[in-house]
Formats: structure tokens, C-alpha cells, sequence
């Protein structure tokens, strides 16, 4: 049966003011069943407080065959970090 | 009064425990692994709540009882339980009709029990009815789903509920135990549930273009420890190891 299912991907938000993040995916035939399959699959242990759910098919994927030139090209562009500033002891979390 | 307060407390205790007991039998046997968590999560959620009243239960009675003695070394006829949450599951629509029934009521009494004159009533009804409604509203998606389905889903949807529907009457009945709880505010008055049960379901039945057929005959006697030829089973399953190994620890 949840071989006929589409799949769908769970976002779930573990507090207030942090963001959604990808938690896994479930099969459901809509997205209210979804959403129900979302929070008792990984929500059972306390670990969020929202949860979104999108159709994996609705999700646009980068190609792994074209990871060469997506994002190679940042990997010697060091000077793209901000490692070369003296922070201010009063920021913090940078 | 310390023993009709004994005797509720079992009712309450009992209906969530051997309706968990039931549920847990879907555990690796439901139809997806997400249906399969669906039914786990309202079984542990009713395993918390009979884990609550059974030792408030065994703390009123002043025996040295915890929840644990109470759930593993009683017999059928000592268990409190309603008839309707001891019967065999049936198919999954069978058992979605026995859950929409069972939390609807469940809800109704958990949100009248909120304000019972018994402090710590009062705090576990707090507590499950955030639960149960959930349960109510996952088991109405299920009846709307397959009621509303194809004409297989349909008609096992309907079988099931006509089969469950003699189990109800028995929620809404009260003894003398609970009448004299009623007149101090610690119980509720079951049958002025009753309008507001049927209303809900009916409403339910519609979107799901279910019929709600009368029985004959009501079957009853969960109450006072008369039940049906399920529940030793049941029994024999849930206690065997607490009975063989006495001393067995986690």
C-alpha cells in the first residue's frame, strides 16, 4: 500500500526561532495524511514544535553529474570566508 | 466512598490499558510502517494514562498496590474495562471504527473530568485530553477516508462500525458507584454526554457517507467484571511474564 503512496519530505522545527530542518520522509496519499504520518513518525520524542511537509517531486534537486562545475569552483576561494577580520570580542556566534 | 472511588479509578484505569493492550497487537502488522507508528503512539499515549489512574487506584485503596500490580496480577473479573475496548480488532477499519467511538466518548469524559472535584482526577484528564484529542481526530480521518472510499473500504467501514455500535450504550451508563461520586463533583454524569456523542459522530458519519444503523440489543457488564470471552485471552497475553517471572525487573 505505501508503495502506491507518493513520497513526501518532513521538515521539522525542534524550537521556536530555529529553522525548519529536513528530518526524513514518509508515504502518504495527501498532505493532511502527511502531515499526521510527519508528527507521529518524527515527532514522538519531543523533537519539534512545527513540521512541514513538501512532495518530494515538488523538490528541484541540483544533478550530481554536474557537482564538478556547481561546486568545485568554491573550493579554493578561501578569501570568501570572513576568517580575515579580528572580531570585536563583543560579537559573538559569528 | 474510598471504595467507590477505588472502583472509578479502575474503570478509567482498565478502559485505556486493555484498549492499549489491543492496539499494540497492529505493532508490525499494519498496513504502512506510518500507520503502524500512528496506532503505537495512541497505544503508549493510553498506556500513560492507565499508568496514572492505576496508581492513583492502588494508592486509594491503601493495599500497597502500584499500577504494575494492578495490571498484571488481576483476573478477568477483576478488571473495570468496558466491553467495547476488549473486542478482537477486526480489520483496520474495524478498528478505526472502535477508536472513533471509544475517543470520541474518551474526549467528551476527559473534558468534563478536567474539572472534577478530585484534585488529581482533575490533573490526568488534563493531561489526556490534549491526547485523546488527537486520537479522536486521526481515527474520524480514517472512517472519512475509508467510508468515503472505494466500495470495498466502504463497506468494510460500515461492517465495522455496525459491529461496534452494541458496545456504546455501556459507556453512557451509570451504578450507584458513580451516582455517588456525581453528587460529590468527582464523577461525571455520563448520560448528559450522550446528545453531544451522537451529534459528533453523526457528524463524522456524514463526510463519510456512513450510516448509523440502531442495534437490537446493547451487550453490557464491563463494569462490574461480566465480559466477553476476550478479554482472559487478552490477559493471558499482557501478564504472562510479570506472573512467570515475579521478580523480573527492566
Amino acid at each position: 500500500m505505501s508503495k502506491d503512496w507518493p513520497l513526501w519530505e518532513v521538515f521539522v522545527r525542534a524550537r521556536g526561532g530555529l529553522d525548519h530542518r529536513h528530518a526524513g520522509s514518509v508515504h502518504a496519499p495527501d498532505a493532511q495524511l502527511a502531515l499526521r504520518h510527519a508528527r507521529d513518525t518524527y515527532t514522538r520524542r519531543l523533537e519539534g514544535v512545527s513540521l512541514w511537509v513538501v512532495k518530494s517531486t515538488d523538490i528541484i534537486a541540483s544533478d550530481p553529474a554536474h557537482a564538478e562545475e556547481m561546486f568545485e569552483p568554491a573550493a579554493d576561494k578561501v578569501y570568501r570566508h570572513p576568517t580575515f577580520y579580528d572580531l570585536p570580542d563583543a560579537v559573538k556566534h559569528m | 466512598m474510598t471504595d467507590y472511588l477505588y472502583e472509578y479509578l479502575l474503570r478509567l484505569g482498565d478502559d485505556s490499558l486493555i484498549l492499549a493492550q489491543r492496539l499494540c497487537e497492529w505493532s508490525g502488522h499494519a498496513p504502512t510502517i506510518e500507520v503502524d507508528l500512528t496506532i503505537s503512539n495512541i497505544a503508549l499515549d493510553l498506556i500513560g494514562q492507565a499508568s496514572l489512574f492505576l496508581r492513583y487506584a492502588g494508592a486509594i485503596e491503601g493495599q500497597g498496590r502500584d499500577e504494575n500490580k494492578l495490571a498484571y496480577h488481576r483476573n478477568s473479573e477483576q478488571f473495570r474495562n468496558c466491553l467495547l475496548v476488549e473486542q478482537p480488532n477486526g480489520d483496520f477499519a474495524q478498528t478505526m471504527a472502535r477508536q472513533l467511538l471509544f475517543s470520541t466518548y474518551s474526549l467528551l469524559l476527559f473534558e468534563k473530568l478536567e474539572l472534577s472535584k478530585d484534585p488529581h482526577i482533575a490533573e490526568i484528564a488534563a493531561k489526556a485530553v490534549k491526547e485523546v484529542r488527537y486520537h479522536a481526530d486521526t481515527a474520524a480521518d480514517w472512517v472519512i477516508r475509508l467510508g468515503d472510499g472505494t466500495e470495498e473500504s466502504h463497506e468494510r467501514m460500515q461492517d465495522g462500525l455496525d459491529w461496534f455500535w452494541r458496545f456504546v450504550d455501556e459507556l453512557f451508563e451509570m451504578d450507584d458507584v458513580e451516582n455517588v461520586l456525581l453528587a460529590q463533583g468527582i464523577a461525571v454524569d455520563r448520560p448528559a454526554l450522550r446528545a453531544e456523542f451522537d451529534q459528533r459522530i453523526g457528524f463524522v458519519l456524514e463526510k463519510a457517507t456512513l450510516e448509523n444503523k440502531p442495534v437490537g440489543w446493547a451487550l453490557r457488564g464491563g463494569r462490574t467484571g461480566m465480559h466477553s470471552e476476550h478479554l482472559s485471552p487478552l490477559l493471558a497475553e499482557m501478564q504472562v511474564l510479570p506472573r512467570t517471572y515475579p521478580d523480573a525487573v527492566w
